[in-house]
């Protein structure tokens, strides 16, 4: 393989997705509103511990952001007809999920960013360990950015239909993944749906990262997410190539 | 601009150094629908190459294998020296593709989306500029260069649509059903570039349904039915190679009684309006016994013509199976 021309693809489509799609509805929709939304429900007038909380609301927002982007992009370019052109230009299945990826990753990087920077300004709240805290949002933006992408190459041909695909999967997710519920306050069955969540792992390294009071290693935490990272650009791979053979 | 990469290209024995495009028992599955079944051709350097086809004969299929940008099951398509299965990204810099469904991003300007498309090639920002600025002209299109496409007429989105194929001055363009449904302004711009760049050098296959059109551009064409190759050759061959069924076509000055022209030489009859219409595989004979009948029978030839099969005829017979 041609590695420059891969990269080159990858750039290029990542350029193209941000040109176009960071300026779809759905994308502000689902992206910021939605995040705000919940925002604004459950930490706003109430008596909570913001230093307890606020790791929780930024993996929450990266989670949003990151993931809205993806989905929309397959369905979009199926239904406008400009996907057959972009699989006949110099890029593979492989150029495309990653350049979506990076597209999704930055817009995610881009406004959890903007949240973490004010919530440490504006709140006060101090980092303990910086580095993880670099590496958590860029994985983080990652994994998530690479979810919003399989959700994508599910053979949808219509947006919205596949948005709301995408809702059903992160609703639950924000729910289990002790964004509300802190995962040292969590018990039983909750314990075990939580584990099977990659936000569950962001969640916990920003603790370590802000508190250091995480529940698991954040080097498992980090492991697990990039697992999670391979999993779903792989998977995502797989099952474009797959709706291709099937036809275009 | 000469894209590629000499040292990918796999060269053992694939093919004649003159054929740009060499194809060998190409063949793709839908589920249980064969869609392209152990298609071979090769097209030569330069050739301008024609795809015809009735609806669903697997034409579209074909292009889609031959700009990789769908994988065969079995077979190999090999791209100026170059296996466009194993090497697909150094393939497709030799291409430019206008696909059956290859609209243009509508949220982007004409120039962005050739600017999009350079970059995809690799196209310096200087050589962007210059191309886009020659093909917006060459494609009446310059002066709405900065217009979102989304407010573009179907024709002028066709040419935005060629324009960002042709960008990077590819070796070889593939160009699906390019004109139809367009307005003859857009349709006649449209065939000219193409005419250009062929004499240029550039090798271009074209699938169509328009066989005037073929016949007209195309130096050979494949014709193609449920998914299989039927004959290629120039269209002026193929005509040759079917004139038993010359035509005289006939006007009488009232009805008449067909039977009484019934010869060796007369294959079928048929009514075209009020004038009949004899295939023969012997003009001369045809036309003796056609007059001899009708001073027998003291008729009026008030017209008479003659014509040899025109490629329609040829792709209609050999698509139907009957010869």
């Amino acid at each position: 393989m041609n590695c420059s021309l891969l990269l080159r693809g990858v750039f290029v489509v990542a350029r193209k997705d941000m040109r176009i799609y960071y300026r779809k509805a759905p994308v502000y929709i689902f992206g910021l509103l939605l995040p705000a939304f919940l925002f604004f429900a459950f930490f706003v007038g109430r008596q909570l511990d913001i230093p307890t909380y606020f790791p929780g609301f930024l993996a929450m927002s990266l989670f949003f952001t990151a993931s809205s982007v993806g989905p929309i992009i397959v369905p979009w370019e199926k239904q406008a007809g400009t996907f057959e052109r972009l699989l006949s230009l110099p890029v593979s299945v492989t150029t495309i999920i990653l350049g979506d990826m990076l597209a999704g990753a930055l817009f995610g990087l881009l406004i959890s960013t903007i949240i973490g920077v004010l919530g440490i300004a504006i709140l006060g709240l101090s980092v303990t360990n910086v580095t993880l805290l670099a590496v958590l949002i860029l994985l983080g933006n990652l994994c998530f950015a690479a979810m919003g992408e399989l959700i994508s190459s599910t053979g949808g041909r219509t947006p919205s239909n596949v948005m709301m695909l995408s809702a059903l999967v992160r609703f639950p997710l924000i729910f289990i993944s002790g964004v509300f519920v802190p995962l040292s306050q969590m018990s039983g069955s909750g314990v075990i749906f939580a584990y099977l969540s990659p936000l569950a792992y962001l969640v916990d390294g920003f603790d370590a990262s802000f508190s250091q009071s995480s529940v698991i290693p954040w080097a498992i935490d980090v492991l697990v997410l990039l697992v999670f990272t391979f999993l779903f650009a792989f998977g995502a791979r797989k099952l474009l190539r797959r709706n291709l053979m099937k036809g275009v | 601009m000469e894209a590629g990469h000499e040292e990918d290209r796999d060269q053992p024995g694939l093919g004649d150094e003159m054929d740009a495009i060499l194809v060998d028992s190409l063949s793709k599955k839908f589920g249980d629908t064969i869609a392209v079944d152990k298609v071979s051709f090769a097209v030569k350097e330069g050739e301008f190459f024609g795809l015809l086809g009735p609806n669903g004969a697997g034409k579209t299929t074909t292009i889609r294998l031959l700009t990789g940008i769908i994988e065969p099951d079995s077979g190999s398509v090999v791209i100026e020296g170059i296996d466009l299965i194993k090497h697909p990204l150094e393939a497709k810099m030799k291409l430019g593709c206008i696909p059956e469904v290859g609209n243009v991003y509508q949220d982007l300007s004409a120039w962005e989306n050739l600017d999009l498309m350079g970059r995809f090639y690799g196209l310096p920002r200087q050589e962007r500029k210059t191309r886009s600025e020659e093909l917006l002209s060459e494609l009446s299109l310059l002066e709405r260069k900065d217009d979102f496409v989304r407010t573009f007429s179907k024709g002028m989105r066709q040419r935005v649509s060629i324009a960002c194929a042709m960008i990077h001055q590819p070796h070889i363009l593939f160009l699906d059903e390019p004109t139809e449904g367009l307005d003859v302004h857009s349709r006649r711009v449209i065939v000219e570039l193409v005419k250009k760049m062929n004499t240029q050098g550039s090798t271009i296959v074209l699938t169509t349904h328009n066989i005037e059109e073929a016949n007209k551009l195309c130096q050979r064409v494949c014709i193609i039915n449920k998914g299989r190759v039927i004959a290629i050759e120039a269209p002026e061959m193929l005509r040759r190679a079917y004139e038993g069924i010359q035509m005289v076509e006939v006007a009488f000055d009232r009805k008449v009684d067909l039977s009484s022209f019934a010869s060796e030489h007369v294959s079928r009859v048929e009514a075209i309006g009020d004038k009949w219409r004899f295939y023969t595989d012997d003009t001369d004979e045809a036309i003796r016994r056609i007059a001899r009948v009708g001073e027998e029978r003291g008729l009026k030839i008030t017209s008479m013509t003659t014509a040899g099969p025109t490629l329609e005829d040829v792709f209609v017979k050999l698509t139907e199976g009957t010869i």
